[in-house]
This record gives C-alpha cells, sequence and structure tokens, in this order.
C-alpha cells in the first residue's frame, strides 16, 4: 500500500506493508541509513528520530502512523552538521564506535528544544532511554551542557 | 619462525593516480603480527603497501590498514605516520583499506596489539618519506641533503638561502629517487611532536554526526536483496527437515534453503530466507517449520551443582604450585576460605552482525564487518571455491566490536547464502535477538574456590584456588583459560592454581580483556578479603604483597609499575585522608592485562534498599612513555569503565537446554546514562617503556573496585555476579 511520508522536509510515497515500522522504511526503502537498527523493541533508542518535533523510536511506529507527520531525521538535523549537539558532538570527540550516537543526537537535539538550559536530572531523564555499548555517557553529558552552551555541572 | 634470512624493511615510491607520490612500504614486522594472528607462519609479503600518497596540492592521503571497532585506529595509525611525515593534521586525509595480507601484513582488532605493534613501523615509514622528500628538495636545489630540513605544515627549508618547497612541489621529483632505508630513517624526538600526544578527534566523527552511511549495516548496493538465517536454538543443532517450499511462495520471497554445517570454515547449519526487503524475510521466519537435530543440553543450574561437585574432588590438573600451601594454611595467623561465581555474558555491540556478499562472474566481492578480516578472507576463499585473487574484501566501520567480530561466523554465512543467489549482492542481517542467541560467549561462566592465609604481622602468606571452568576434553573454552602468572602469583611463597572442567558445548571466546575481565574481580575481591582479615589498609596491603621476593615461575606483573599505579590512584583519590559520610565507601583495585598498569578507586553510596550510586572513579594508569591521541585514550578508559560497572550491576546470560534465556536488552539491561558514574578521572604514569594499547586494560580492575567500595560502605562482601541477584540496584 502507498503511504506519503514527510521526511526532512521532503515528500515522498513509499509502497510498503502498513506495519512496516517506519525504521526500515527510513533505512531500506527511503535510503535514509543514520537511523540505526539496533534492538527492534524500542530498548536501545538507535533509531530515534523527531516526530512532530519529539523524540520518537523509530521501530515502535508503524509506516502508517507515520504517515503525514513532519518527521526529522539525523540526515536533516542541520543542513551541513552545524546543529550545537553535532557541533559540540565533534569537539568533545564524543563518539568511540558511533552507531548509537546518530540516536544520541537526536535524543539530545528533542531535550534541547525544550528545555534549553538542561541539568544533570533533566539529561538523565531525556537520554535513559538510548544505550550506548561503548560507554560514552561522560562526553555525551557534556556534550549537551557544551551544546546548551553551559559548564557541566560535576567536571 | 627463525631464518638466517636478513629480515626485511623497504620502501617503494612512484607515481600515484593524479600524479602524486605514493610511498609503500614492506615491513617483517607485519608479517610477524599475521604470522600471530594465524597461529603460525604465513607466506610473505609480495608486494609493499601503498600507504601514503602526497598529492600535488599539498594534502596526504594516509591508508588505515587495521579495522575500525571503535577502538580509535582509523585515526590513531595515520597520526603515527603524519607526525614523522611533518605535516599538518588538517591536511591529512584518511582512507580504510581493503583486506589484503600480501599488502597490509597484519590487520586485525584484538589483543590491544596496534599499538605496541605499529608504533615504529608507522613512524618510522612517515619518517622514511618525509627523507625522500629532503632529499628530492636537496637535489632540486643542488645543496646538501643534510642542509635541509622540515618545517611542518609539509615544507621543506633550505636555511642557508632562505628556499622552502612544498611537499605538493616535490612530488614528481621524488618519485624519481631511490627511497631510504626504512630502518636508518632518523625518528622525531618525542617532546617535539605535534600531533602524537594531542587531542585528535576521530575522522569519521563528521560523518557519524550527520548519520553518513559508514557501517556494514549500512550497505546500498544495486538489485540488493536481504537475508536472514535461522540456526538452532541449542548450541551445534543442525536441521533435520524444514518447510522451505512453502516460504519460498510467500510474495516478496527470492528464496528459502538449508544450509549445511561446515564447522573448519565457521558456517553454522540453518535455513536461509533471501528477500527483496529485510522486513519481509524476517517475518517469514515466523512461518518456518524447522525439525532441529542434535545440539547441546547445558544449563546453568546444572552448571552451577556440578562445579560445586568438581570443588570437593580432587583438581584435574594443576596450573601452579609454589611453595607448601597446606602447610601454610595450618600455621597462618588467620585464614579466610570465599567460592566466587561469575556468569555467562554476551558481548552485544549495538551493530548487530551483518555481512553483504556479492557473487558475480566468477568473482566474490565481500564487505565485511571483522576484527579478523584476513581470517573472514580464508573462510570465504575455502567456502566459495575461488582463488583469494577472484575475491575482493572490503572493510566497514563496525558498529562496536568487544572481541565479538572475532569469530567470523556470520561472514561464512553471508558468503554461504550469496553462493546460492548469485549474480546479485546479498546483505545478510541478524537481528538482536540471533545476535544474543548465538553469540560466542564471554565471559564464559566461572568458578573460584578460594583460600587463602596471612601470618601474625598481617602478611599473605598462602594462597589457593581451585579453577572450575567451562570446557570440553579436559581443556577449557575459549578465554574460559587462567594462567600461571596471574596475580598475586610470584608474589606469595605459597601458592596454587588447580583446575578442573565443567562439561560444557557452548560456544565461547574473546570479550573485552579476556580471562581479566572477570579474573580481576575474584582476585581483588579475595585480596581485599584478606587485607581486612590481616587488619591492613587495602593499598598498603596491595603494596606489601607487591614487595614480596618472588617466588616460582616469574613472568607477568612488573611489582614495580604496579606499586606506581596503585601509589597514584591512591594519591589521586584522596585514599585514607577523606571522612566519607555513613554509607559511602571507597574501594580499590589493580589489574595487570594487555601489557597495561591500572589500578582503579570506585566511590560508591548505598542505601538501605541496597541502592547503589558511583560517585566518581578515578583510573591510574601505566601504558607506557606516550599517550598517543589524549582524546581517544581517555575516552577508552571512560567506556571501560562504565562498561564493568555495568556488567558488574547487572549483566547475566542463563541458560536451559542448550539455549540462551535472554533475547534482547529488555532482560540485558545494558548500564544507562543516568546509571553510569558522572565523573571518572583518568591519570597517566608515562614510564620508560614501549607505548601500547587502550582497548582492553582499563576495564577489570573496576569490577572489584565497586566490590570493594560496596564492602568499605556497607560491610557486605558480594562473591557473585551480578549485583542484582544479591538485591542491589542503581540508585
Amino acid at each position: 500500500m502507498a503511504y506519503t511520508l514527510n521526511v526532512n522536509g521532503k515528500t515522498q510515497t513509499v509502497d510498503v506493508p502498513g506495519d512496516m515500522p517506519l525504521l526500515w522504511v527510513l533505512r531500506d526503502s527511503l535510503h535514509l541509513y543514520g537511523t540505526k537498527y539496533g534492538c527492534g523493541i524500542g530498548q536501545c533508542g538507535a533509531c530515534t528520530v523527531h516526530i512532530r518535533g519529539r523524540a520518537a523510536r523509530a521501530c515502535q511506529v508503524t509506516v502508517q502512523n507515520a504517515a503525514n507527520a513532519p518527521i526529522v531525521t539525523i540526515e536533516g538535523l542541520s543542513a551541513d552538521g552545524t546543529h550545537p549537539v553535532q557541533k559540540a558532538w565533534m569537539d568533545l570527540d564524543v563518539p568511540q564506535c558511533g552507531y548509537c550516537q546518530a540516536g544520541q543526537i537526536m535524543s539530545a537535539a528533542a531535550l534541547l528544544a525544550t528545555t534549553p538550559k538542561p541539568t544533570d536530572a533533566d539529561i538523565d531523564g531525556a537520554m535513559s532511554g538510548n544505550i550506548c555499548r561503548c560507554g560514552t555517557y561522560t562526553r555525551i553529558r557534556e556534550g549537551i551542557h557544551r551544546a546548551a552552551g553551559q559548564k557541566a555541572e560535576a567536571l | 619462525m627463525t631464518s638466517n634470512v636478513n629480515r626485511r624493511n623497504f620502501l617503494k615510491v612512484s607515481v600515484a593516480a593524479g600524479g602524486g607520490l605514493m610511498i609503500a612500504m614492506y615491513t617483517d614486522a607485519f608479517a610477524d603480527l599475521l604470522a600471530q594472528g594465524r597461529g603460525g607462519p604465513p607466506p610473505p609479503p609480495l608486494e609493499p603497501s601503498a600507504f601514503i600518497v602526497i598529492n600535488k596540492d599539498n594534502t596526504v592521503t594516509i591508508t588505515a590498514k587495521n579495522p575500525e571497532i571503535g577502538q580509535g585506529i582509523k585515526t590513531m595509525l595515520p597520526m603515527l605516520i603524519a607526525e614523522e611525515l611533518d605535516v599538518d593534521w588538517k591536511d591529512v586525509r584518511v582512507v580504510q583499506s581493503d583486506v589484503d595480507s600480501a599488502k597490509y601484513g597484519g590487520q586485525s582488532a584484538g589483543g590491544s596489539t596496534a599499538t605496541p605493534g605499529n608504533y615504529m613501523p608507522m613512524r618510522q615509514l612517515g619518517a622514511a618519506a618525509r627523507a625522500q622528500l629532503m632529499a628530492a628538495a636537496a637535489a632540486t636545489w643542488n645543496v646538501p641533503e643534510s642542509s635541509v630540513m622540515t618545517m611542518g605544515g609539509g615544507t621543506v627549508m633550505h636555511h642557508a638561502s632562505n628556499r622552502n618547497l612544498k611537499y605538493g612541489e616535490l612530488v614528481a621529483k621524488a618519485a624519481t629517487m631511490p627511497a631510504p632505508a626504512l630502518a636508518s630513517v632518523t625518528l622525531k624526538e618525542p617532546k617535539t611532536f605535534q600531533i602524537i600526544g594531542t587531542k585528535v578527534p576521530s575522522v569519521d566523527n563528521p560523518a557519524i554526526v550527520t548519520g553518513k552511511p559508514l557501517f556494514g549495516m549500512d550497505m546500498n548496493l544495486p538489485g540488493m536483496k536481504f537475508a536472514v538465517y535461522e540456526k538452532c536454538p541449542a548450541f551445534g543443532g543442525t536441521v533435520a527437515s524444514a518447510n522451505t517450499a512453502d516460504i519460498k511462495k510467500m510474495p516478496g520471497i527470492v528464496d528459502c534453503f538449508v544450509v549445511e554445517p561446515n564447522p573448519q570454515n565457521s558456517l553454522s547449519g540453518g535455513v536461509a530466507i533471501v528477500a527483496d526487503s529485510w522486513w519481509t524475510a524476517q517475518n517469514a521466519r515466523k512461518s518456518l517449520k524447522i525439525t532441529w537435530t542434535g545440539g547441546a543440553d547445558n544449563s546453568t543450574a546444572a552448571f552451577d551443582t556440578n562445579a560445586v561437585a568438581l570443588s570437593k574432588a580432587a583438581p584435574q590438573s594443576v596450573t601452579r604450585n609454589d611453595g607448601d600451601v597446606d602447610a601454610a594454611l595450618k600455621s597462618a595467623a588467620k585464614t579466610v576460605t570465599a567460592a566466587y561465581q561469575y556468569p555467562f555474558l554476551v558481548h552485544a555491540p549495538m551493530e548487530p552482525m551483518n555481512c553483504t556478499s556479492k557473487f558475480a562472474d566468477g568473482k566474490l566481492e565481500v564487505w565485511a564487518t571483522s576484527q579478523t578480516p584476513q581470517q573472514a578472507f580464508q573462510i570465504a576463499t575455502r567456502l566459495s571455491g575461488l582463488d583469494a585473487g577472484a575475491i575482493t574484501m572490503h572493510m566497514q566501520r563496525m558498529g562496536g566490536g568487544f572481541g565479538r567480530r572475532l569469530a567470523n561466523d556470520y561472514i561464512a554465512e553471508s558468503v554461504a547464502i550469496a553462493k546460492m543467489v548469485s549474480g546479485v549482492p546479498v546483505h545478510l542481517r541478524w537481528s538482536r535477538e540471533d545476535d544474543m542467541a548465538h553469540d560466542v560467549y564471554n565471559r564464559a561462566g566461572g568458578w573460584h574456590f578460594l583460600s587463602g592465609g596471612v601470618d601474625a604481622a598481617g602478611k599473605l602468606v598462602a594462597w589457593r584456588d581451585h579453577f572450575v571452568t567451562v570446557g570440553s576434553q579436559s581443556r577449557p573454552s575459549g578465554s574460559a583459560t587462567l594462567g600461571n602468572t596471574e596475580f598475586p602469583a610470584k608474589f606469595v611463597p605459597n601458592f596454587s592454581i588447580v583446575q578442573s572442567i565443567n562439561e560444557s558445548a557452548i560456544p565461547t571466546g574473546p570479550n573485552r580483556a579476556p580471562g581479566s575481565n572477570v579474573l580481576a574481580f575474584v582476585m581483588q575481591s579475595f585480596m581485599d578479603e584478606l587485607a581486612h582479615a590481616a587488619g591492613h589498609d587495602p593499598v598498603a596491603f596491595r603494596l606489601a604483597v607487591l614487595d614480596t621476593p618472588p617466588t616460582g615461575a616469574n613472568g607477568g606483573v612488573d611489582a614495580e609499575r604496579a606499586k606506581g599505579v596503585v601509589r597514584l590512584v591512591a594519591e589521586k583519590s584522596g585514599w585514607g585522608k577523606r571522612t566519607l559520610p555513613k554509607g559511602t565507601g571507597m574501594g580499590i583495585a589493580f589489574h595487570f592485562s594487555h601489557r597495561g598498569y591500572f589500578a582503579e578507586v570506585v566511590e560508591a553510596t548505598v542505601d538501605a534498599q541496597k541502592r547503589v550510586k558511583v560517585n566518581k572513579v578515578w583510573v591510574a594508569a601505566d601504558v607506557g612513555s606516550q599517550i598517543i591521541n589524549t582524546s581517544n585514550a581517555v575516552n577508552q578508559c571512560e567506556g571501560s569503565v562504565v562498561d564493568g560497572l555495568g556488567q558488574a550491576m547487572s549483566l547475566e546470560m542463563t541458560l536451559d537446554a542448550g539455549a540462551m534465556q535472554q533475547h534482547n536488552f529488555n532482560t540485558y539491561p545494558l548500564i544507562r546514562m543516568r546509571q553510569a558514574p558522572v565523573a571518572i578521572q583518568v591519570d597517566w604514569l608515562l614510564s620508560d617503556n614501549s607505548p601500547t594499547g587502550l582497548g582492553e586494560p582499563a576495564m577489570p580492575p573496576v569490577i572489584p573496585a565497586l566490590c570493594n567500595a560496596i564492602f568499605a560502605a556497607t560491610g557486605d562482601r558480594v562473591r557473585s555476579l551480578p549485583l542484582s541477584k544479591h538485591g542491589y540496584s542503581w540508585a
């Protein structure tokens, strides 16, 4: 069945089963590979995108439920990698393997959109749905504070 | 391999495509690394590998030869070359090599070996290239070579005449000149380093933060099909029958077939489904009807029962025996007896296993994610039946390794499946459930039955460990070993390690700091128990043990380096100097592995509900004379600490009827942001030793440091992992 998706400001039509998770539509139909697969059950956050401005796990949203809603993926977060979170991630050399980081960045950007000056507790709340198997949490926390123009609390 | 053939190290210079200067290297050091990786002598590399291309525009393209799993090697190896080449890092472009043992010698990610194995050869290569360019400049100016020097930024200068030339201007001349002898090149003095010893962010960061395709999972090739592979839940089981004909009739399915096992090539038997999309293939698995035959029947309950029985019987083998442990225990002022235990873990890198292969026109092309790509190449050669010359294997960035991708089972599957679907590329993608059900598990579960004794002065005089480990036919399973130099071996006058085998058919292999990742928990927790039995401070007790004159076989820990990091971490953490509130404690642990010396202190607060908050972790490390990339070095240590804390608190894989019972992150709770410590301090103890690796050795000590901190805070000694089994949770 055909569904109309609004991804990164572009309207596109895909012909896929209605129960297909948005994650696989983004990756395998639209060839947007920044959104990652880690668990498929909404536990790891590697597939985090913005739907109507809110962080959502693309593996838990079917294409039929995502149709027509504005969706932003890591590819659309900024035109050229200059979103404050992306810049902070590069400045602080946050990634190790890098696989989870698109999801981390999307969760962090959604947090800052609603909470421009987050506390450590805010960060814990917004970021604990994203697993980093390499354990870069210290730098992720610092990166969010940096993107918010803050000094880290504990460092 | 010993021979009277001269060691060979040489360079080859030639004109690169586009008119640049290409500098290629052959060195026996890489051949040796390759030999170690294969467990035997290899055929020597045939042709020098092109590592450096100096372009006419003065940019430099450097090839990174090793697989990148997040350990930072794709950035670090080129840093070593660029430093000695004396160029600005901003002018460097890094490209990932393909898999080619003839060109690159050893290409692997494992054992924290890349730093010790490449630190000198990569620098020599860069220095040789610089010498070549200096010689070209001297010839151009008709001045002695000794009168020219490089000025950084890819510039050669002749001071006397105040002339300079950019490397890009010298490439044509340099390509016509003989290459310098690699061994005789002059290396920089470390104090003049401009790139080594600085913060150099990962070269892939711009692609990572913008979501560019980069990983094995991100492959997109024209006409590509998607495969899933169903294997027996019980390890080693094979297909007796399957309804492949029914599956083939389903919409979107390209093919469905049984693959026969080929254990010599890491291939398990199973059923492959190939479809137009992965989602279609994955959904079709629900319609599979497979009858399995054979397979393991191990269970966690039986392992535990059997381990206790084995501990009461005579040990099956002796690993080490110094002095007279029985007599020393009898005469000791105080003795402690304790049983320690730890469960199986799964590696669970964030990117599930995957591989893309294409058979066409008598050739095979593979896009691999492997920590041992040269072994993967050999497997691909044997399974395809093709000559090595007909196979191209590319290396994709990997979403984590941790040792999982040392095994190439999923690459074998990809090649075997693609061979059946010739003409189009096939992307095999495991689900997370596949990943957790079919790992090469580690840690392997293990059991330690310990006795120790201290004399009236509180000195450690006796230590015995009856180690019960999984294995078969009287041999431990992969990485489920305890060697004869494990600390405190040689520092206790009466010391023995004996061993018995718990029969197991579960595949195991290395995980980050294999063996060490859990032996440190046992040894350093029991060391703490003995310190408290002796009535001594845990830091002072460890230093006293390290001051004990060696007994028996030598090797293993260097006492001076060990004491250095123990003292440093005590100083940095304010050990014994701070008054802590009730319910807060500090624990120390030391461990030596992968050539690195690490002492770590955890400060933790434990509340009445056994909720644990790690306030801070201090890491003191001696990995030699030079930290190469100061950013990634700290990142690796922080990640290792977080990894270890997560394992200690919550992680466990259990078995029933030969199958693992945890299938995804809902039942295998990896550590999260709110649970991880906010503050981790890393201090380096620079020593007069060659630089060594950082992918692994920071991890082992943090587990016992946490357990020792919990003891200090509560008086509760935890002797089995994970802590969650004892009622603990994160605050």
